[in-house]
C-alpha cells in the first residue's frame, strides 16, 4: 500500500511538467486573470491585503453576476514572493493557459515583461506602478500604469510640500528615503531635475532591499542632515520600519510623506506616535460602499476568501479591488469593442486603452466617489490623475486635501524623453502597428 | 549483472584513462545527452524550458565553478553570486559597446572579465584558510553588490538601475530578447554547459586538478612535494570564476533577460554553496544534482498539488514547498552526509557486483 502511494506520487512528480498542458487546456467559456500574489516573505505586510482585494472583487463579480457579460472569470493566484525570477517563473506558468493580462504587481518583474508583452500579446496592467514612461501609449502600446505614474507621484507631493506650487520649495531641503531598487530609482531623474530647476536641495537616502528592517544608519543621516521634508518611496517591510524609526527619532511626522504604498497596519504598528504621518492616495479607503458590502455579502459570507474582517476598508485592500476594479472594466471594454465574450489578450488591449471610469460609471459600479474619473487613450496609457493627502489620526486616514493633479508641463517632457530613450537603449524597439480605436 | 566491466579489455592506456571507462556509462552519457540536446526540445513545453531546463543548466554551470574552488580546492568562497554579476555586468557592457559582436563571443569574456576579479579577490586565500577565507570572498560579495547597484556606468545609466539583454542573434535567429525562442536558447545554453563540463571534468582528473586537491588535503605537505601554492590557488579561483562569471552572463542574457544588482546578491552565493554540500563536494556530477534538487524539486512540489487535483492556495504551496524542500535536504545529507554525488557512486558500485556482493 505503501509503496503503492510512494510510486503514484513519483509518477505524479515525474510527470508534472506534461501535466501543465494539461492543466493549461483552454476553457472557451472563461477568461483566465491571473494575479501574481505574494503573500509570503518579507513584502507579505504589503502583498496580502492587495492580493486580498483583487481576488475578492474577481470573485465577486463570479458570484454576483457570473461574471463579466457572462463569461465567468477563471482567477489563479501564482505566488512571486516579490522576486523576479519567481515572478518570471510564473509568467511562463500562465503563459501557455492564454491570460488576458498580467498584473506584475513587481516594479522589478514589470521591466523584465514589458519587452515580452508586445511578443507574447499578453498586456501589462502595472497599477501606478512600473515604468514610468510607459505612460506613452505610442511607444508602450502593451503596457498600461493607471492612474498615476511614480512621476506624477513625486509632483503632486512637491505641489504639496510647496502649498500648492513647487517654486516655494526653493532653498529648502528635500529628503528622498527610498527602496533601492528599480522601484525607488524610478523617481530619481525627476527629483534631481526638479532640484536643479527650482533650486532645492536633495538629499538621497536609499534603504537596500536587504536592510529594509534595519534603517538606523539612514535615520542618522537624516538626523545630522535634518531635511526640510522627507520624501519615502517605501514597500513591504520597509514602511512599518521607517515609520518606526521616524517616531523614534522625534522626526515631525507631518513633514513626513509617502508614496501611495503604506498601509493601515504599517502606520498602526509604530504606535501613537505615528500621528500625522502624510501619504498619497487616489481611491476612498473604509468600506462604506455598496461593492464591497456585497464582497462581505458573496465572498466573505460565503467562505470563498481567507480575508480577515477588519481588512477590507485598509488602503492597500481597497488599493486591490482598484486593480480588479480595472481589470474588470477592460475585459468588460474589450466585449464592447470586439462583440465577442470569450476576449483574448489583444482584445483587451484594446479595452485596456479605452478605460472611461467617470463618476456615473463608478456608481453603477457599487463604487460612488471612490476614485476620481479614470481616461485612457492610444497615447495616453495613463490618465495622469489627481491625488490627495491623507493624514493618520492614529487609528484612521483623514483627508487633508483636494485633488492635487501632476505638474504635468515640468513632467511631460521628461516622460516624453524617457519614452525614446527605452526605444533606442533597446534597439529594434517594434514601432507601433496596434490600431487605435479611439482616434 | 548487466552493469559490469566483465571481458572490457583495455589495451591502451587512453582507454584506460577515459573519462567514462565503461561501457555501460558511455551508453548512458549518449542517452542524456540525447534526451537532454534532442526528445527535450521537440517535446518540451516553454515552461519546461524556460523556468525548468534553462535555469537549471546555468545553476549548475555556476555550481560546478564553486566546486572547483570549494570542492577541489578547498577555499571555501560567499562570493560566488558577485562573480555571476560580474559575468552578467562585464558581458552587458561588451555588448553595448560592440553590438555587432556575436554575443556568444563576449559570453565567454565576461567569463575572463570574472576571471580577473576572482584572482584578485582571491588574493587574501594565500594567507587565510577555511571560514576567514569565506569572510573575505563576503567582503567581495558586498563591495561588488554595492558597485552594480551605485556605478550608475555599469548599467549605461539606466534609470531602472537594471541591465536589459537587447536582442541578438545567432545564424539569423534571436538568440537573445523577447523573440529569441525557449528552444533556442535552450540549445545554446546546454551545448555551452556540455562544453564547459566536459572541460571541468578533465581539467579535475588532470594534472591541475591533482595540484588542487592536494593543496585541498593539506597545503603544507603539497609546497613540500613542489606544488606552487600561489599559482595553484590563484588557477582555481581564476576558474572558478571563469565558470561562475559565463554562468552570470547566460542568466541574464538567456534565462532572465534583464536583471537588477538583487539578482547578484548573497542568497545566490548560499544557493550555490548549498548546492554543492548537497550534490557533493568535489564532483562534477554533484553539481548537476545539487542544481535539481534546489531548483527543479521545488517546482515540482509547486505543480504536485494541482497535478494531484488537491485545491490550495498559491501562498500555501508555496510554504509547503519551502517547508518540503528543507526536509529533503536534511533527510539526503542524513542518508549521505558527501552529498547525492557520493549516494550515486555507493550505487553504481553496488550495482557492479549486483546480484551477487561480496
Amino acid at each position: 500500500m505503501k509503496t503503492a502511494t510512494m510510486v503514484k506520487s513519483a509518477a505524479a512528480a515525474l510527470a508534472f511538467g506534461a501535466a501543465l498542458p494539461i492543466a493549461a487546456a483552454r476553457a472557451e467559456d472563461s477568461i483566465y486573470v491571473p494575479l501574481f500574489t505574494y503573500r509570503t516573505g518579507p513584502f507579505a505586510g504589503s502583498g496580502t491585503p492587495i492580493a486580498d482585494g483583487m481576488h475578492d472583487y474577481l470573485t465577486m463579480l463570479n458570484e454576483r453576476d457570473g461574471g463579466i457579460g457572462g463569461v465567468k472569470l477563471a482567477v489563479d493566484e501564482c505566488e512571486t514572493g516579490y522576486d523576479t525570477k519567481k515572478g518570471l517563473e510564473c509568467y511562463d506558468a500562465v503563459k501557455p493557459k492564454h491570460p488576458v493580462m498580467v498584473n506584475p504587481w513587481s516594479t522589478g518583474i514589470t521591466l523584465s515583461l514589458i519587452p515580452k508583452a508586445s511578443v507574447d500579446k499578453i498586456p501589462i496592467l502595472s497599477m501606478a506602478y512600473g515604468l514610468s514612461a510607459s505612460a506613452k501609449g505610442e511607444v508602450f502600446p502593451w503596457v498600461f500604469n493607471p492612474p498615476a505614474t511614480y512621476w506624477d507621484g513625486l509632483s503632486e507631493i512637491l505641489k504639496y510640500l510647496g502649498g500648492g506650487s513647487m517654486d516655494a520649495l526653493k532653498g529648502k531641503t528635500i529628503g528622498y528615503l527610498y527602496f533601492d531598487a528599480g522601484y525607488g530609482r524610478e523617481p530619481i531623474p525627476l527629483f534631481q531635475t526638479l532640484s536643479k530647476g527650482i533650486g532645492f536641495n536633495l538629499k538621497l537616502y536609499p534603504v537596500a532591499p536587504a536592510n529594509m528592517q534595519n534603517q538606523s544608519s539612514n535615520w542618522l543621516d537624516i538626523r545630522r542632515d535634518k531635511p526640510d521634508f522627507l520624501v519615502m518611496y517605501g514597500w513591504g517591510a520597509m514602511n512599518p520600519t521607517a515609520i518606526k524609526e521616524a517616531v523614534k527619532n522625534e522626526f515631525p511626522m507631518d513633514k513626513f510623506i509617502s508614496i501611495w504604498w503604506p498601509n493601515d497596519e504599517d502606520a498602526a504598528s509604530a504606535g501613537p506616535g505615528a500621528k500625522g504621518f502624510k501619504m498619497l492616495n487616489w481611491h476612498g479607503t473604509g468600506a462604506d460602499y455598496p461593492a464591497l458590502a456585497d464582497i462581505k455579502k458573496h465572498v466573505i459570507g460565503a467562505g470563498k476568501s481567507q480575508t480577515p474582517n477588519d481588512e477590507i476598508g485598509q488602503v492597500l485592500y481597497n488599493r486591490g479591488v482598484y486593480n480588479s476594479a480595472l481589470i474588470a472594466e477592460a475585459i468588460g471594454e474589450a466585449q464592447k469593442i470586439t462583440g465577442k465574450k470569450a476576449v483574448t489578450g489583444e482584445d483587451v488591449r484594446r479595452g485596456l486603452e479605452n478605460l472611461n471610469l467617470d463618476e456615473a460609471r463608478f456608481k453603477a459600479l457599487g463604487l460612488a466617489g471612490f476614485a476620481g474619473p479614470l481616461k485612457t487613450t492610444c497615447a495616453d496609457h495613463n490618465s495622469h490623475g489627481a491625488t490627495f493627502v491623507q493624514q493618520w489620526d492614529g487609528s484612521k486616514w483623514v483627508k487633508i486635501s483636494d485633488l492635487i493633479p501632476p505638474d504635468s508641463a515640468r513632467v511631460e517632457p521628461l516622460l516624453d524623453e524617457a519614452a525614446k530613450a527605452y526605444a533606442e537603449k533597446n534597439a529594434g524597439w517594434p514601432a507601433r502597428t496596434e490600431p487605435c480605436d479611439n482616434k | 549483472m548487466f552493469y559490469r566491466e566483465a571481458g572490457q579489455f583495455k589495451t591502451t592506456y587512453a582507454a584506460d584513462m577515459a573519462i567514462f571507462p565503461i561501457r555501460q556509462d558511455r551508453y548512458g552519457v549518449a542517452a542524456i545527452l540525447f534526451a537532454a540536446f534532442v526528445v527535450i526540445p521537440a517535446f518540451g513545453n516553454a515552461f519546461l524550458l524556460n523556468s525548468m531546463m534553462i535555469p537549471f543548466l546555468i545553476l549548475s554551470l555556476g555550481a560546478m565553478g564553486l566546486n572547483i574552488l570549494t570542492g577541489y580546492t578547498g577555499l571555501l568562497s560567499l562570493g560566488s553570486g558577485a562573480f555571476m554579476g560580474v559575468g552578467a555586468y562585464a558581458c552587458y557592457k561588451l555588448d553595448t559597446y560592440f553590438p555587432e559582436v556575436n554575443i556568444l563571443v563576449w559570453i565567454i569574456a565576461a567569463g575572463f572579465v570574472s576571471a580577473a576579479v576572482g584572482v584578485v579577490f582571491g588574493l587574501p586565500s594565500l594567507r587565510i584558510k577555511g571560514f576567514y577565507l569565506a569572510v573575505a570572498t563576503l567582503a567581495a560579495q558586498f563591495f561588488l553588490d554595492w558597485c552594480f547597484a551605485r556605478i550608475p556606468w555599469l548599467v549605461n545609466d539606466n534609470i531602472s538601475g537594471a541591465i536589459e539583454a537587447p536582442t541578438r542573434t545567432l545564424f539569423g535567429a534571436p538568440l537573445t530578447g523577447p523573440t529569441a525562442t525557449p528552444a533556442t536558447r535552450y540549445l545554446v545554453v546546454l551545448t555551452i554547459v556540455a562544453v564547459m563540463a566536459w572541460i571541468a571534468s578533465n581539467i579535475v582528473r588532470g594534472r591541475i586538478g591533482r595540484m588542487w586537491m592536494a593543496v585541498r588535503d593539506m597545503d603544507i605537505a603539497a609546497e613540500l612535494i613542489g606544488i606552487r601554492l600561489l599559482r595553484a590557488k590563484l588557477l582555481a579561483f581564476a576558474v572558478s570564476s571563469f565558470y561562475i562569471g559565463v554562468a552570470g552572463a547566460l542568466m541574464v542574457f538567456l534565462w532572465l533577460g534583464a536583471a537588477e544588482a538583487e539578482a547578484f546578491n548573497i542568497n545566490v552565493s548560499f544557493q550555490l554553496l548549498f548546492m554543492i554540500i548537497i550534490g557533493g563536494l568535489g564532483s562534477i556530477a554533484g553539481a548537476f544534482f545539487g542544481a535539481a534538487v534546489l531548483h527543479l524539486m521545488p517546482i515540482g512540489l509547486r505543480a504536485l498539488p494541482s497535478a494531484l487535483g488537491v485545491p490550495i492556495e498559491a501562498a500555501r504551496i508555496e510554504q509547503l514547498t519551502f517547508m518540503s524542500t528543507g526536509i529533503l535536504i536534511i533527510a539526503f545529507l542524513i542518508a549521505e552526509p558527501h552529498g547525492l554525488a557520493q549516494l550515486w557512486r555507493t550505487a553504481k558500485q553496488k550495482l557492479r557486483v549486483w546480484p551477487f556482493p561480496y
